[in-house]
């Protein structure tokens, strides 16, 4: 048995689920770095190049958090999902495709990446390809891969239902694995605001300056692209002249534009990170999208290793406020 | 129709001519300056990178000449430039300017779409698909004529006895294929700029140092953002040569008359390729700059671009294995001339120092 160490950013907010019953299912034990601290920041900014976006030095941080608790840090090179885009090119940021290879080159004392490569786009078998490799990696038998493998299908895929009952992806997870409590849904919201923005920056309650706190303390019932299915989704395709290339960036424009077409949503807050090259493009999208769809309001929040909550809570009040007022109003 | 497209390096003589010889009237983009910086910024995305802020600024400044349609270009991604028409437009249109942007998407991934557009351009010009074809013929023996004279130039700089007269002797060259009209007289022209360049009055007896530019094609390719870096290096008394030239970058991806694949020799730092851009090139070009005897490396890029700070963040280990120095100088809109200056003359030192000890110890390797 070996200890794997998944980092807890980037995409575990949203593949987590099966990866962790997964592993387990193999007899691993999975060991997840702990939330986002101030410590985890700082080993990030610390050890990452000095021009990448937060997300990624965080993920630096979090790979020093588990480093020396682990033999292997699963870190797979997350090229595709799916054979999307105009020219069905879509990949992740480029960041992501030379990440493994960045945490290795830059950072000392670490362990073993199992940096298997995931490009989904090949074909519809490519994904259990992808665990076989990882299986064969850990010295398992196709049966026991294929058995893991299916289980683990499974839980995510009851995850993926929890968050279309609009529940955020942390507490499902909590739900899922932690035997948690169902969170009581807010009953009778003030305001229904949307959230768009990466899993990474929106779930991360340290990065994002606990703005999903704030909003839930504020009688605000919150959505995010998550919480819609592809087909929902894909469907806004057709409104824009050119799809992203990179499937976070699609799932926030498409996500915020579906939003954008409900009556029922006052608002959207994007958030973003400081640096990000993706969203320097998604962010002038969405506000002049905004302003085409009959002047939704729309908040960007752009935040970054010094982002105090303070700062975001005032705009985010302030925001608030205004939604309410022209609620009264109308 | 009134056509212009973005600035790049000296491609626009080519495109100029490309553009009046099927029956458009070509407004032909200013260099970039402060003011186009200016315009740009003003009306971008913060984190946009400096080519799109550049290309912001262009076409708001052709806007102003009377620009009708503006073409340009796309890819597949997934670097940021594939999107960049598709901002522009959106933006050009907040700023409600009329003005049409036409992008020409690679004729590997939408063959019909780039027939329909290039048939467009023609038949709004009243060409016949001969003449048509006779002028694209014209455009790229252009280009590539371009290509070497400002090669060459690179070359001879840095042995010039009378500072700045490689440039002046370009700018003649230059204007010589500008005024070429057809393949004769851009082989003729070509010959004329070649004889020029190399009557320069030369001191043979120096032996330059070697630095390799490598990095984003915008960045590179363009002196007005980069400050003329290959100039200023030149004056030193550098010799650069640098990755990527437009005409051969158009047809393949490769350094031309260097031997490898750059991206397989890039294969053991960084396992994916490629990954935008020219991420991946980077590593590879370095590597095969410090195969080949060069003394140093500028890395330019833009700031916050994607595939380049990936490479960046690989940079020390190759510099490392390959016992090549790397200058990496990310450029955005605050970037100013004397900055850049400053740090490369402290490069060229240390690299100056760096060839000496190596030479002391009679460790000095051939330099090809």
């Amino acid at each position: 048995m070996s200890r794997i160490g998944i980092p807890r950013t980037l995409a575990y907010f949203i593949y987590f689920p099966f990866w962790k019953v997964f592993f387990e299912e193999l007899n691993q034990e999975v060991i997840v770095s702990s939330p986002t601290t101030r410590e985890i920041m700082d080993d990030g900014v610390r050890d990452a190049v000095t021009d990448a976006c937060i997300p990624i030095k965080l993920y630096h941080g979090h790979v020093a958090d588990i480093a020396s608790q682990v033999d292997y840090i699963f870190g797979p090179r997350l090229v595709s999902v799916r054979k999307h885009g105009d020219f069905g090119t879509e990949t992740f940021c480029p960041k992501f495709l030379g990440l493994p290879d960045m945490v290795r080159l830059s950072m000392d004392n670490i362990p073993e990446i199992i940096d298997v490569r995931v490009d989904l786009k090949q074909g519809k078998d490519e994904f259990f390809k992808v665990c076989s490799r990882v299986g064969v990696f850990l010295g398992k038998s196709e049966k026991e891969v294929k058995k893991a493998y299916h289980r683990a299908l499974k839980v995510q895929k009851r995850f993926k239902k929890l968050l279309y009952q609009n529940i955020m992806p942390p507490d499902a997870m909590d739900i899922l694995f932690a035997q948690g409590e169902r969170k009581p849904l807010i009953a009778q919201p003030d305001l229904q605001i949307a959230v768009v923005g990466y899993p990474y920056v929106i779930y991360d309650d340290y990065i994002n300056g606990r703005i999903v706190s704030l909003l839930e303390k504020e009688n605000v019932k919150i959505y995010t692209q998550d919480m819609l299915s592809d087909k929902i989704m894909n469907r806004q395709a057709r409104n824009i002249p050119k799809s992203m290339f990179w499937y976070f960036s699609n799932r926030a424009v498409y996500g915020a534009l579906h939003y954008m077409q409900q009556k029922n949503i006052d608002g959207i807050i994007h958030i973003t990170a400081f640096a990000c090259g993706p969203d320097a493009i998604v962010d002038r999208l969405l506000e002049i999208e905004a302003k085409r769809h009959g002047q939704v309001p729309y908040l960007a929040i752009m935040v970054d290793e010094h982002t105090g909550d303070a700062g975001v809570r005032t705009r985010v009040e302030a925001f608030l406020d205004m939604l309410r007022f022209r609620k009264d109003k109308s | 129709m009134k056509i212009s497209f973005p600035h790049m390096g000296h491609s626009y003589v080519a495109l100029k001519w490309l553009v009046e010889n099927t029956g458009h009237e070509c407004i032909v983009p200013p260099e970039p300056s402060s003011r186009t910086l200016d315009l740009g910024v003003r009306h971008s995305p913060e984190f946009a990178c400096i080519p799109f802020k550049i290309l912001m600024g262009t076409y708001l400044e052709v806007i102003e000449k009377g620009a009708e349609v503006i073409l340009t270009s796309g890819s597949k991604g997934p670097c940021r430039a594939g999107l960049y028409w598709v901002m522009h437009q959106y933006i050009l249109e907040e700023l409600d300017v009329g003005v049409k942007v036409v992008a020409f998407e690679p004729p590997l991934c939408d063959l019909k779409d780039f027939f329909q557009k290039i048939r467009w351009v023609r038949k709004t010009g009243g060409l016949s698909l001969k003449e048509f074809v006779q002028v694209l013929r014209v455009t790229w023996e252009k280009l590539k004529a371009i290509d070497e004279i400002e090669k060459l130039s690179h070359e001879i700089r840095p042995y010039e006895t009378n500072r700045g007269e490689t440039t002046r002797k370009l700018w003649q060259a230059l204007d010589m294929l500008d005024a070429a009209n057809n393949e004769v007289d851009v082989e003729d022209a070509l010959q004329e700029g070649q004889k020029l360049l190399q009557g320069v009055s030369q001191d043979r007896s120096r032996n330059p140092l070697k630095i390799g530019i490598i990095g984003e094609i915008y960045v590179v390719l363009e002196p007005a953002a980069n400050h003329y870096i290959q100039i200023m290096l030149g004056e030193m008394g550098v010799l650069t040569d640098r990755s990527i030239y437009l005409s051969s970058y158009t047809s393949k991806n490769t350094i031309e008359n260097r031997e490898g694949d750059v991206l397989e020799v890039a294969k053991p730092y960084l396992g994916e390729a490629p990954i935008g851009g020219h991420g991946a090139n980077s590593i590879g070009e370095t590597i095969l700059y410090a195969q080949n005897g060069f003394d140093g490396i500028v890395q330019l890029a833009p700031f916050a671009c994607i595939p380049e700070i990936v490479a960046k963040s690989i940079m020390p280990a190759v510099s490392r294995d390959h016992g090549i120095p790397v200058l990496t100088l990310f450029i955005d809109e605050q970037t100013s001339k004397a900055g850049v200056q400053t740090r490369l003359e402290a490069f060229v030192d240390l690299l100056d120092k760096r060839r000496q000890v190596k030479a002391k110890r009679g460790i000095e390797r051939l330099v090809i």
